[in-house]
């Protein structure tokens, strides 16, 4: 019963790590745009496809294809804003909301036209590798992309904390209108923060083609996952979403140990409408205009 | 005259034509009252209401499931299971109405909500033998009972969604311009406000809410009846949810015959690509993505907004 519980934890915090980091792409882009991202999991899943075909055609290994991937998907997450989102700048909120749904729509039907439901998967030599620490097992491509995620998310903490662009993109997100009137180019940083929001999630998405498979819907589950994280960390809340991951991560893995079938969900869906409902802010956040 | 004959003319056409057409044509003309009677359904909800819900494929899931396992377990005729699913659906949506609200949970925080709800109905149904879990449930249909909600042609079911859809729409019309249709409305423009004129928000959304998912959990028992199969991720899964919200939205929220003119141009696009690209799943779903962003894009009050402007082209009317 310890070992099954300590086998959790160790799951829950690995698995946790990467979704902090697809959850801080998703937390930086509320933060800024105000909008709640539908289509972050479709771009976690276009970025698992990358990292897939750079693997299968050019022989790169998933890990290094981040420096491909993460610039190109820095590049798509910009057009996308710029395209989509910010000519519908003033639009309600709940119009902003579908639009967002119906890029997340096309892209997962695009991927579903291109290269079918199958499930691929990418079998690299570490694939397999695991060691034990007293009992508990541990697989070395999860730690990579905990260690992974946790580091670029925190990297990307600093960046925002120490250079201009880093401090607009607080600015705006902290006092949009202040922001505007001291002369940050709103359009411009609105279309940046899209961008490193959706080159985190590409990058979550290269570090977990290792151990996980890759499909047109895979995108989904992460996505109901990085807003309950979100959430749990309070909308905008940068470290908050981080620490929101491993809580989200040790909840799926706790659920998966002692309840059957796949019954964990139902946890983590649980925690969600009992933090929306009782603190809508996060646990960590303060109170703000809903 | 023109503007009132033509109503009139169309819906006689739905009532005399369809028994000429042949069988492709009139599963497209199900298919499309199907999905205006889903938009019309979240309509009265997210369209008058404002407020947008993406998980109503939890009322459609319970009616159809509701309806299914009275019959197969005590042989209830579809017919009764049909508004026992829809008192229970009207049931869940007061109770997940009341948290959401009570809570002061509005705009997109009420979508995940609803939609974190939809969601764990699907995995309780997934995880849940004595309702079929995964596999999901056969509804045995051995040729023509009435009675029991089953038909052995296409052309009855074509009969009871066209009566469904209109039945919804006469509902939505009668609810538009009663005091319900206004405090509603004055709650989408702003709550506060309407709260401050005396309007009592929170019981005027549950019964938005109540109208709305009892009668979506209608729809639930006819696709259970008439495709003779579910599981939980046909029902309760987020395909049905956008499959409500995307016809009204692209029809026109907050607007009659909104939802069902957007199912007009929606739905034969979605079959047609799915005829003409066989084999290719998936292109009828990225065309209503594209078709999504573009109606917001261009038209934010969808089809019907759109005529209505071009008809006064000097009115104010947004």
């Amino acid at each position: 019963m310890t070992w099954l519980f300590l086998q959790a934890v160790v799951s829950g915090l690995l698995l946790g790590g990467v979704y902090g980091l697809v959850a801080s792409g998703l937390s930086l882009i509320f933060g800024v745009l105000r909008i709640i991202n539908f289509a972050h999991g479709a771009v976690m899943m276009l970025g698992m496809y990358a990292s897939y075909w750079l693997f299968v055609l050019l022989g790169v290994d998933p890990y290094l294809s981040i420096l491909v991937t993460g610039p190109l998907f820095f590049g798509i997450g910009v057009l996308i804003q710029r395209i989509v989102i910010e000519p519908n700048r003033d639009a309600a909120e709940h119009n902003q909301l579908l639009l967002t749904l119906g890029v997340a729509l096309f892209f997962e039907n695009l991927a579903l036209v291109l290269w079918q439901g199958d499930f691929r998967t990418v079998r690299v030599w570490y694939s397999g590798a695991s060691f034990l620490v007293a009992d508990v097992l541990v697989e070395v491509p999860r730690l990579v992309a905990a260690g992974g995620a946790v580091l670029i998310a925190l990297g990307l903490w600093g960046f925002l904390r120490t250079t201009d662009v880093g401090k607009a993109i607080r600015a705006l997100s902290e006092e949009p209108e202040g922001a505007r009137l001291v002369g940050v180019n709103v359009a411009r940083i609105r279309g940046v923060a899209f961008g490193i929001g959706s080159a985190c999630v590409a990058v979550a998405g290269a570090l977990v083609t290792p151990f996980f498979y890759v499909a047109p819907d895979v995108g989904e589950s992460f996505n109901i996952m990085a807003f309950v994280v979100v959430v749990l960390g309070g909308m905008g809340n940068f470290l908050g979403a981080l620490m929101g991951g491993f809580i989200v991560g040790l909840a799926e893995s706790l659920g998966a140990a002692f309840l059957p079938g796949s019954l964990k969900q139902l946890v983590v869906f649980g925690l969600f409408v009992v933090v929306l409902l009782l603190r809508p802010e996060g646990l960590f956040g303060t109170r703000r205009g809903r | 005259m023109a503007a009132r004959l033509a109503p009139l003319l169309a819906a006689a056409a739905l009532v005399a034509l369809p028994p000429l057409l042949p069988k492709y044509a009139l599963e497209v003309l199900i298919s499309i009252l199907f999905f205006g009677y889903l938009g019309a359904c979240w309509n009265i909800l997210g369209g008058y209401g404002g407020q947008f819900s993406f998980g109503h494929a939890a009322f459609f899931g319970l009616g159809a499931y509701t309806s299914t396992l009275l019959f197969l377990h005590w042989g209830v005729s579809p017919w009764i299971g049909m508004l026992a699913g829809g008192l229970l659906a009207a049931g869940f949506g007061l109770f997940a109405g009341y948290l959401s609200f009570r809570y002061g949970l509005r705009g997109p925080y009420f979508s995940l909500v609803t939609l974190a709800f939809a969601e764990m109905l699907r995995v309780v149904a997934v995880n849940w033998k004595a309702v079929g879990s995964s596999l999901g449930l056969v509804v045995p249909n051995r040729g023509s009972a009435p009675a029991l909600f089953l038909f052995a042609e296409k052309l009855p079911y074509y009969y009871v969604i066209l009566t469904m859809a209109v039945g919804a729409l006469v509902i939505t019309r009668a609810m538009e311009r009663s005091r319900m249709g206004y405090a509603l409305a004055a709650i989408r423009e702003n709550e506060d406000a309407a709260e401050a004129a005396g309007v009592d928000a929170l019981s005027t959304k549950l019964s938005a809410m109540a109208l709305s998912s009892f009668l979506t959990a209608l729809g639930g028992t006819f696709y259970a009846q008439y495709f003779s199969y579910i599981d939980p991720s046909l029902t309760f899964g987020p395909a049905i949810s956008i499959g409500g919200l995307l016809p009204a939205i692209v029809g026109g929220a907050g607007t009659v015959t909104g939802p069902l003119l957007g199912s007009f141009v929606l739905t034969p696009i979605s079959e047609l690509t799915r005829a003409a690209l066989r084999g290719r799943a998936g292109a009828d779903i990225m065309l209503y993505g594209l078709v999504l962003i573009l109606v917001i894009s261009f038209l934010p009050n969808g089809l019907v907004g759109w005529i209505r402007a071009r008809r006064a082209p000097a009115g104010g009317r947004r």
